[in-house]
């Protein structure tokens, strides 16, 4: 059959001109178009890497920030107990000496009421010692104005002593 | 034609199994592929035996311009209303020849270049023939081959003999027809090629690809990612993109040229043996070339398999080696060849018809023009594929031979593998 006899004119050609095209295409066609596709292959990757690595980046800032905000909360909270405590402590103690003061005042006070009142005694006992005095002596006076109640107290009197 | 049938099946089974990112994407493809490739092949089988059936049928057509020189009686000329003969006229069109028909007997002349040690270096046009009907300088049409003649002046070609010596040892390296189309081809391709390579560099350097830019570009991906990268593996590819990338859009282009009756386009390029020899060998070449140790190794002595069985296996996988590339070369030469004898072969339906009234022509041509315009359009597609499954089974052979072989165990599904490919 003819048709499946190859032509040696058309082997010749074909190797020649294949060789030519291969090189040709290699050489001004596939060098560019390929680097061309690569180089922009790449840039679309290093593009969407650096997206990705700024994604990152975005996400390490923001728990870097809630840690951040947690450290602060943190401390702000230890502040705020220790800041209590100390109020509590100064409160407490402000109130124990408080306490401690007003009680040494009151025992002052009680004991210069003590005192005041010790001396008030002594005086009211004075007073009407004296005041008995000049009443015993007013009424004794009216009482002996007479020789009659004189003898009637002296009477009195000795029928108080009893002789035993 | 079984065998054929077979080794397609086997493609196609391979398609599916081991090419996991494409398979998936293709096996819808495919169901219609192996279709197609049983259509084309029936076609291609039906063509022959009417082909055959044909020149049984009128045997004076042939032998008479050579066995019969001294007769003088052309057949042509002796019969005016000669009949159309279908298997001829599908064969002629498939078939090399020096001039490129245009119509009626209107021909582009096409360079005649002979050398023989006898004559050295002849060169004319092929006008010089008048449609081999006259000898020239001592060579003469026969069959559409240059044959050489004793006579070497400008005689009738009936009036000749021919002189076997010369014709046995002469180079005929005319640009034909398919030689000329393969000069189309490549410029064709050159032209589309750096312009979209100027489109990368210099005038739309860095930006947006548009145009045929955009158009080509998608392709080139396509195949350098979806068919060379799956089938030499990532590490190794880049060195063998130029020439797969040219062997793919040098296929495709050829074959969608010769979908076009008319004057560019119309040969039958890839459907030529030699063409698709000579891309079969160059693809042998490479992969003989960058194959590796653990490549030779394995076809010469499989590790991990007895002796005895060596015997047996290494003939087996050494017949491979060859046979990978014969497939290869058998495969695009059928398909595109099968291709172009069924859409004739439907269109000459016509004209068979029309032999028993002119009516009848008319009347079958509505259906005839449905079921070229049908195989056309599949033709399109096989055009598309044939390139495909040539640049990824190339891919794949060269995978085959530039793959590193680590482990030992496991050969029995690596050879199932290897004689899927065959």
């Amino acid at each position: 059959m003819e048709l499946v006899k190859p032509d040696f004119g058309l082997v010749f050609w074909m190797t020649v001109s294949f060789l030519i095209v291969v090189f040709l295409m290699r050489k001004f066609a596939w060098g560019p178009i390929l680097s061309s596709l690569k180089e922009r292959e790449n840039s679309i990757q290093d593009a969407l890497n650096s997206a990705k690595k700024a994604k990152e980046d975005v996400a390490n800032m923001k728990t870097e920030n809630e840690r951040i905000l947690q450290e602060a909360r943190n401390e702000r909270d230890i502040m705020l107990k220790e800041a209590r405590e100390a109020k509590d402590a100064i409160v407490n103690e402000a109130r124990s000496r408080a306490t401690v003061e007003a009680d040494r005042l009151l025992n002052i006070a009680r004991e210069s009421i003590q005192n005041e009142k010790m001396a008030a005694i002594t005086e009211l006992k004075n007073q009407v010692a004296t005041l008995s005095i000049g009443i015993a002596e007013k009424v004794i006076r009216q009482q002996l104005a007479n020789d009659d109640k004189q003898k009637a107290l002296v009477q009195d009197l000795l029928k108080e002593v009893k002789l035993n | 034609m079984l065998n054929f049938l077979v080794s397609f099946l086997y493609d196609f089974n391979y398609l599916c199994a081991s090419v996991e990112p494409i398979g998936l994407r293709i096996i819808m493809k495919i169901s219609k592929l192996s279709l197609i490739s049983i259509l084309t092949f029936l076609a291609f089988t039906i063509a022959f035996s009417i082909s055959n059936h044909a020149q049984e049928a009128q045997p004076s057509n042939l032998p008479a311009s050579h066995a019969l020189p001294a007769e003088g009686t052309n057949p042509e000329s002796a019969k005016p209303a000669e009949k159309l003969n279908a298997g001829k006229v599908i064969m002629e069109h498939i078939a090399d020849s020096h001039g490129w028909h245009l119509w009626g007997h209107t021909e582009i002349p096409l360079p005649v270049i002979i050398y023989s040690k006898a004559r050295g270096l002849t060169t004319f046009m092929s006008s010089e023939f008048e449609h081999g009907h006259k000898a020239y300088e001592g060579f003469k049409l026969a069959e559409g081959r240059v044959v050489a003649v004793n006579e070497t002046a400008p005689v009738p070609a009936e009036e000749t003999t021919v002189n076997e010596e010369i014709t046995a040892g002469m180079y005929d390296i005319s640009i034909t027809k398919n030689v000329m189309s393969l000069f189309i081809s490549i410029a064709l391709m050159l032209l589309i090629f750096t312009n979209v390579a100027g489109a990368y560099t210099r005038k739309r350097k860095g930006l947006a690809p548009t145009g045929l830019q955009n158009a080509i570009e998608p392709i080139i991906l396509f195949v350098r990612d979806e068919v060379i990268k799956p089938g030499i593996g990532e590490k190794k590819f880049e060195k063998y993109v130029p020439y797969l990338l040219t062997v793919f859009f040098f296929i495709w282009i050829s074959n969608l040229m010769g979908l076009i009756p008319v004057f560019p386009g119309g040969a039958n390029l890839t459907g030529n043996i030699a063409v698709t020899m000579t891309l079969a060998i160059f693809t042998f070449i490479i992969v003989s070339v960058s194959a590796n140790k653990g490549y030779w190794l394995h076809i010469f002595a499989m590790p991990g398999v007895p002796k005895p069985i060596l015997i047996l296996l290494t003939p087996i996988e050494i017949l491979g080696v060859f046979l990978r590339p014969f497939v290869l070369m058998i495969r695009l030469f059928a398909n595109i060849t099968a291709g172009h004898i069924i859409g004739l072969a439907f269109f000459c339906l016509i004209f068979i018809f029309g032999e028993n009234g002119t009516g009848v022509g008319l009347a079958v041509s509505p259906l005839s023009l449905v079921f070229t315009v049908f195989m056309t359009t599949l033709e399109l597609l096989v055009a598309f594929l044939q390139a495909y499954v040539f640049t990824m089974l190339s891919a794949v052979y060269i995978g085959a031979a530039v793959e590193e072989h680590h482990h030992e165990k496991g050969h029995l599904t690596e050879d199932a593998h290897q004689e899927s490919i065959i």
